[in-house]
């Protein structure tokens, strides 16, 4: 039997866009270079004891617990004396660019989905294939794309953290009971106002725990792709790995562990909040 | 209860809604006469409603009753196409609702047709304002204004003071009065009840009816009320229309039903109804045989007509033809044989009557230790009909007996 040209196939499209296409996203990726610096130099201008103030105030004010602000006042301030804190902000830098993107497509998606039969079919099986396939795999194609570098690992972060978006808020839209549905179209809402009024509202807490996992998974995405030369506190473990060096390794895992349950802790406050 | 017909609100004419994918094969089935079951083997359409054709008066009450399943909730979500029907027209105010875009449908569902659900489905996220006020700002009114009208449709059931509350933390009763004063801040023609108090423990319920009673003497809406219980229906509804499988089987009055059943399903659907609380006084008096009236009258004659009826009393009317007391056989000879020619003062003025929406159940009690027939009397004091205890009792067994057939 011929063996069915799978890979074969990827790889003729792969290099048709590349060939074809490459020049824009190129392009592109010089662009965003120049932001993903510009938002690094912005964050690192801040004295690092200012920052870490200003974390620990933002943290309590949104979340109103005493514990969390002080574990981010803690956990940043140990980054700091560990000498990690240009690749944490590098980190968090990558990881907010990450996710907003894969936020602003995946939500949409997910509602789109949840409201049309017909998108939705499409996107579960998709959904299916993104989130099995192992995370190295989405580095390849970013390379001759976006080169290597930060660009291109944000590209495989979107791809990869995105699922959760979209499914959660899917599923959230979903949940919402049928009788409220109903009773807003008895009303003479129409599809905005039914979106808006009730759909996204009562939807809120799941689509807030499919941000979370988004967030997780772009984390640990950046970190993976410092295989590609993201830098960043991946960059460290990466190099720590090379160098056999033990203890420098345990140290950047932590400072991702800190800079984890941080965000996790604000985030999961959003999903659980209800009336 | 035989009131002069008033203009319909809503007329449904042939309305059929069949689920499924061969729905249009299923309807020629249908009309051609085969049942529910087998069209559902055969097509695998179920048949929601079938061909059911009727009216709702202006101010009316029309409850639709009939068990789980026959299409109660179907026909009512037809009415503002929750569920498109597949075959049959629906006039609201002679506006053919079937045909309308959506942007119209939208609008009439925004004018004239407020909705109460049996889950109350209120908006968990909103406060009981800002639920009451959910029509009103999809309406696109500013804020102030339907804040205000909303807070007097949640006065009108009772709410007051709850404005802020959440509606998780009201109890069943209060949700459904949310429920009630978001559709009623709309200030619509028509109201949809789907089983709107099915959901409630019976106490509850009951005051629930009490109070849509006392709500609708005062607004004179339309509404088509959903209910599974019969009591309920007899209870609210001016008019029944009872459904089985999906067809109609009977419309009338609370008394047609009870007393004139279409056929063995609604007898026997009827069958355990406490008929006390139907029937009314107006429903078991008769006809009073004779009245004297004290300007024309002295008590020979009156003695004269009782004899003449076999009656051992009369009641006696002023010249406005209102009752003003009653007048013994007894009393009426010896005041003949002592020679008066005037009433006045033999005439007993102290007597009970009631009003002829009496129900037959209270009328049990007051007969019981009454030494006069029991006079029933408009609410302008004119003498509707009298009720003997013989005739209640057997106004009472007959209803009954035609029940039990
Ligand atoms: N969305 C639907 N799809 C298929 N069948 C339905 C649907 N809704 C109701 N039915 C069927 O239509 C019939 C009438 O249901 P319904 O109107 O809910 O009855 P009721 O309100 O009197 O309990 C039932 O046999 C039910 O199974
Ligand atoms: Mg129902």
């Amino acid at each position: 039997m011929p063996r069915i040209p799978i890979g074969a196939t990827i790889e003729a499209i792969i290099d048709f866009l590349v060939t074809h296409f490459s020049f824009l996203t190129i392009a592109f990726t010089r662009i965003m270079e120049n932001v993903i610096r510009v938002m690094e130099n912005g964050l690192l201008f801040l004295p690092p004891w200012l920052f870490i103030i200003a974390a620990a105030g933002l943290t309590f004010w949104l979340t109103k617990k005493r514990g969390i602000a002080i574990f981010t006042l803690l956990g940043l301030a140990l980054i700091w004396n560990m000498g990690l804190w240009v690749p944490t902000i590098s980190t968090i830098t990558l990881v907010l660019i990450a996710t907003l993107t894969a936020l602003s497509i995946g939500i949409p998606i997910g509602i789109l989905a949840a409201l049309n039969t017909g998108v939705n079919r499409v996107v579960q099986p998709v959904l299916d294939v993104m989130q099995t396939m192992p995370a190295f795999v989405y580095l390849i194609p970013a390379i001759p794309f976006f080169g290597l570098g930060k660009v291109a690992a944000i590209f495989a972060t979107v791809i990869f953290s995105m699922p959760p978006a979209i499914r959660l808020t899917c599923l959230g839209i979903k949940q919402v009971p049928r009788e409220l549905v109903e009773c807003a179209d008895a009303f003479g809402s129409n599809k905005w106002q039914k979106l808006f009024k009730l759909q996204l509202p009562l939807a809120t807490p799941t689509i807030m725990a499919g941000v979370n996992q988004t967030v997780m998974l772009g984390l640990s995405m950046v970190v993976i792709a410092a295989m590609i030369g993201a830098r960043g506190l991946g960059g460290e473990v990466w190099r720590a790995i090379q160098r056999l060096q033990m203890g420098s390794g345990f140290e950047a895992g932590l400072g991702i562990v800190i800079v984890a349950i941080i965000l996790d802790r604000v985030l999961q406050h959003y999903g659980t909040k209800k009336r | 209860m035989s009131e002069t017909p008033r203009e319909p609100k809503i007329r449904v004419e042939h309305l059929t809604k069949i689920f499924g994918s061969k729905s249009q094969e299923a309807l020629k089935l249908l009309q051609s006469g085969v049942g529910k079951d087998e069209i559902l083997e055969k097509t695998g359409c179920g048949v929601g409603v079938a061909d059911a054709s009727f009216t709702v008066a202006s101010g009316e009450i029309v409850v639709v009753m009939g068990l789980s399943g026959s299409g109660k909730s179907t026909l009512v979500r037809c009415i503002n196409r929750l569920i498109e029907p597949t075959a049959g027209k629906i006039l609201i105010d002679n506006q053919d609702i079937t045909t309308l875009g959506m942007e119209e449908l939208r609008q009439v569902r925004l004018s004239k047709l407020g909705m109460v659900f049996q889950n109350f489905a209120l908006f968990p996220h909103r406060t009981v304002c800002q639920n009451a006020e959910y029509g009103l700002e999809i309406q696109g009114m500013d804020p102030a204004k339907r804040r205000e009208k909303a807070i007097i449709a949640l006065e009108q059931v009772g709410l007051k003071g709850w404005e802020e509350y959440y509606p998780v933390n009201l109890s069943g009763g209060m949700q459904q009065r949310v429920g009630l004063a978001r559709a009623l801040a709309l200030d619509p023609d028509i109201l949809l009840m789907d089983e709107a108090f099915s959901a409630l423990d019976p106490l509850i319920r009951g005051d629930m009816q009490d109070e849509l009673i006392n709500l609708q003497s005062k607004m004179q809406k339309t509404i088509l009320f959903i209910s599974h219980d019969l009591d309920e229906a007899l209870k609210l509804g001016d008019r029944i229309v009872l459904m089985k499988d999906g067809a109609i089987v009977q419309i009338g009055t609370a008394e047609q039903i009870l007393t004139q059943p279409a056929n063995e399903y609604v007898s026997r659907f009827v069958e355990n109804v406490d008929i006390t609380k139907v029937l009314t006084a107006e429903s078991v008096m008769i006809k009073p045989k004779a009245v004297v009236f004290l300007s024309a009258h002295g008590p020979k004659s009156a003695l004269r007509f009782m004899q003449k009826q076999g009656l051992s009393q009369i009641f006696v009317h002023d010249e406005h033809h209102k009752v003003i007391g009653y007048v013994t056989a007894d009393t009426a000879s010896e005041a003949t044989q002592r020679g008066e020619t005037e009433l006045h003062h033999i005439m007993q003025t102290d007597f009970v009557s009631v009003p002829p929406d009496t129900p037959a159940a209270d009328l049990i009690p007051i007969m019981a230790n009454l030494s006069h027939p029991l006079p029933v009397v408009s609410s302008e004091g004119k003498l509707l009909g009298v009720i003997i205890r013989g005739s209640l009792l057997a106004a009472l067994a007959e209803r009954g007996r035609t029940n039990n057939a």
